[in-house]
C-alpha cells in the first residue's frame, strides 16, 4: 500500500531554535491524522513545512511518491493540490464570503464566476451557511468565518487538508459547528491532518494520532492506544495534564 | 431637580446625571469662547499699528474689487491639481511596488525606488520646482513643451509621489503576514496575492494619510507661481502691487480655507470611520 503522504527526517529551525528534529511521518488516502502535543512542541511548524509555507531545511516529503521538499521547487503548483485551515480564520476582511472562497479557483484554476456559482453555492449550502455567502467577515461569527476559511480551502479540490489548530481561537459554544464540518469530511474520506488541542474529538475520529515533544514525535498510534495506554511517560504526563 | 429621578422621562440616573453635566460643560464653554472673542474684538483695536494693518490687510473696497480675479485665478490651481493628483497616485503606487520586488532579475527596480524616494523627499519642493522648472525648459524644446505648466506640474508629481509611495508603503507592511500565508496556502502566486489581498487592503488603511497629502498638494500649487504660471498667490501678488494694498492676499488666503478645512475634515472623517469599523 502507497501512503499519500511520507515524512522523513524532516527538519525546520528558527534561528538556534530548532522546532522539527526530523519528523517521520506516513498519512495513507483518506486517513485523518491527529497531531497533539503541548504548545511550541512543532505541530503548526509540521503544517507549515507540509504546505511549504515555510521552507524545509532538511529531509524529504513525499506526495504521491514525489519530494515536494525539495529545494528550489515551485511551492504554487504543490499548495494549490493541498488545503490548509488557520486557527485565526486568516479570511481576506474586504471581500465577501463568497469572494474569499471563489478567488483562488479563478485565479489558480482559471474558471469564471458563473462556472463556480453552482459549485461553490452547494458547499455554503451543504455546511448550512447558504445565506451568509454576501456578508463580509466581520459580519460573521468566529464559528461562521472558520467554516468559510474552510468552504475556501475545500473549493480548491484539494488532495489533502491540513488544520492548524482551528477551533482554538472559538468560544466554546462554537466549536461543535466546526467540528461537525470535520466530521462530515471525514465521513467523505477527505486525507486530514490536523493539530489540535481537542482530545475528545481526536479520540473520536482520529485513525491515527502523533504525540508531539519538543520537535519530535515521540510515540503515535491508534487513539484507543495513545490515550487508553500509551508507552511514554511524557504522553502520559501531557495526557494527565489535559484530559 | 431633584428627586425627578424616576420621573424625568424614563431617563435613569445615570442618564439624568450625564445630561445635566453635558448641559453644564456646554454653558461653560460657551462661556469661556464669548469672553475670549470679547477680549479679541476689544483689545486687537487698540493696538497702536491696528488702524494701519486694516487699511492694508481688511480693506473691503480692495476686497470687493480684486475677490472675483482671485476666484478665477484659483481656478488655474484646480486644473493644475486635477492633472496631478491622478498621475501622482498612479507613480506612487507604482514606485511603491518597485521597491517591493524580489525578483533578483528586478533589483535594478528596486533600487530605483529606493533612490527616488531619498532623494524626492529630500529636497525642498519648491528646488525641484524651479531645477525642473527652469531646467528642462532651458533645453530649449519648441511649443508647447517649453510651458512652465507642464515642467512645474512635473516637478510637483516627482515630489508627491516619493510621499505617497512611502504611505502605500507603509501600508503593505501593515497588512498581517497571515493574508499572504492564507493567498499562498490556496495556491496563490505572489503577484495576485499583492493584487487581489494585500493591496486592496492596503490602499484602503492608508486613504486617509493620502488625503492629508492631497491637500497639502492643493497648498503647494501655490509655489508654481515662482516659475510663471499665473495662479490665485501670483495673482494676488499682482492686485498687492496695482493696489499697494495686501488685501488681496487675505482674500487668497480665505479661498484656501474654505477648499481646504473641508477636504481636512473630510479626512478626519474617514479616519475616524475606518478606526469604528476596525473595533
Amino acid at each position: 500500500m502507497s501512503a499519500k503522504l511520507v515524512l522523513s527526517g524532516v527538519r525546520k529551525r528558527f534561528g538556534d531554535n530548532e522546532v522539527c528534529k526530523g519528523i517521520d511521518l506516513a498519512v495513507q488516502e483518506g486517513q485523518m491524522v491527529c497531531l497533539i502535543g503541548a504548545s511550541g512542541s512543532g505541530k503548526s511548524t509540521l503544517l507549515r513545512c507540509i504546505n511549504l509555507l515555510e521552507p524545509v531545511d532538511d529531509g524529504t516529503i513525499l506526495l504521491d511518491g514525489r519530494d515536494i521538499a525539495e529545494p528550489g521547487l515551485d511551492p504554487q503548483p504543490v499548495r494549490a493540490r493541498i488545503g490548509m485551515v488557520f486557527q485565526s480564520y486568516n479570511l481576506f476582511p474586504h471581500m465577501t464570503a463568497a469572494e474569499n472562497v471563489m478567488l483562488a479557483p479563478r485565479r489558480v484554476h482559471g474558471r469564471s464566476r458563473s462556472d463556480l456559482q453552482a459549485p461553490v453555492t452547494a458547499l455554503f449550502e451543504r455546511f448550512n451557511l447558504g445565506d451568509r455567502m454576501g456578508h463580509y467577515p466581520d459580519q460573521l461569527s468566529g464559528g461562521q468565518q472558520q467554516r468559510v476559511a474552510i468552504i475556501r480551502a475545500l473549493a480548491m479540490q484539494p488532495e489533502i487538508m491540513l488544520f492548524d489548530e482551528i477551533t482554538s481561537a472559538l468560544d466554546p459554544e462554537l466549536v461543535g459547528e466546526v467540528l461537525d464540518v470535520l466530521r462530515s469530511l471525514r465521513a467523505e474520506g477527505m486525507t486530514m491532518i490536523l493539530a489540535t488541542h481537542e482530545m475528545a474529538f481526536a479520540q473520536e475520529v482520529a485513525d491515527k494520532v502523533c504525540f508531539l515533544d519538543k520537535g519530535r514525535i515521540l510515540e503515535e498510534g491508534p487513539p484507543e492506544t495513545i490515550f487508553g495506554a500509551p508507552r511514554e511517560a511524557r504522553t502520559a504526563a501531557f495526557l494527565s495534564r489535559v484530559l | 431637580m431633584s428627586g425627578s429621578e424616576t420621573t424625568a422621562g424614563g431617563l435613569s440616573r445615570r442618564a439624568a446625571y450625564e445630561a445635566r453635566q453635558r448641559k453644564r460643560a456646554m454653558r461653560v464653554a460657551a462661556g469661556s469662547t464669548a469672553a475670549v472673542v470679547l477680549a479679541l474684538v476689544l483689545l486687537v483695536p487698540l493696538a497702536p499699528g491696528w488702524e494701519k494693518v486694516q487699511r492694508s490687510f481688511f480693506n473691503r473696497e480692495v476686497f470687493a474689487k480684486t475677490f472675483p480675479g482671485l476666484l478665477e485665478a484659483f481656478l488655474t490651481n484646480i486644473y493644475i491639481f486635477a492633472w496631478c493628483a491622478p498621475l501622482i497616485a498612479v507613480l506612487g503606487l507604482v514606485i511603491a511596488l518597485c521597491r517591493d520586488v524580489r525578483a533578483p532579475a528586478l533589483y535594478p527596480l528596486r533600487l530605483f525606488g529606493a533612490i527616488y524616494t531619498d532623494v524626492f523627499r529630500g529636497l525642498p519642493v519648491i528646488l525641484v520646482i524651479y531645477l525642473v522648472g527652469f531646467g528642462i525648459p532651458g533645453l530649449g524644446l519648441p511649443r508647447p513643451w517649453n510651458s512652465p505648466y507642464i515642467w512645474g506640474s512635473l516637478a510637483l508629481i516627482l515630489v508627491y509621489a516619493a510621499y505617497v509611495a512611502e504611505i502605500i508603503r507603509s501600508g503593505i507592511d501593515s497588512i498581517h503576514s497571515s493574508q499572504r500565508a492564507a493567498a499562498a496556502s490556496l495556491g496563490l502566486n505572489e503577484k495576485d496575492a499583492m493584487r487581489f489581498v494585500v493591496l486592496p487592503q492596503a490602499i484602503r488603511n492608508v486613504a486617509p494619510a493620502n488625503m492629508n497629502m492631497f491637500i497639502a498638494l492643493q497648498k503647494d500649487v501655490a509655489l508654481l507661481s515662482f516659475i510663471g504660471p499665473v495662479e490665485i498667490f501670483r495673482q494676488a501678488g499682482v492686485y498687492k502691487s496695482l493696489m499697494a494694498n495686501f488685501t488681496p492676499y487675505v482674500g487668497a488666503a480665505l479661498i484656501f480655507l474654505a477648499v481646504t478645512i473641508p477636504a481636512t475634515r473630510y479626512a478626519d472623517y474617514l479616519m475616524q470611520k475606518q478606526r469604528r469599523a476596525r473595533t
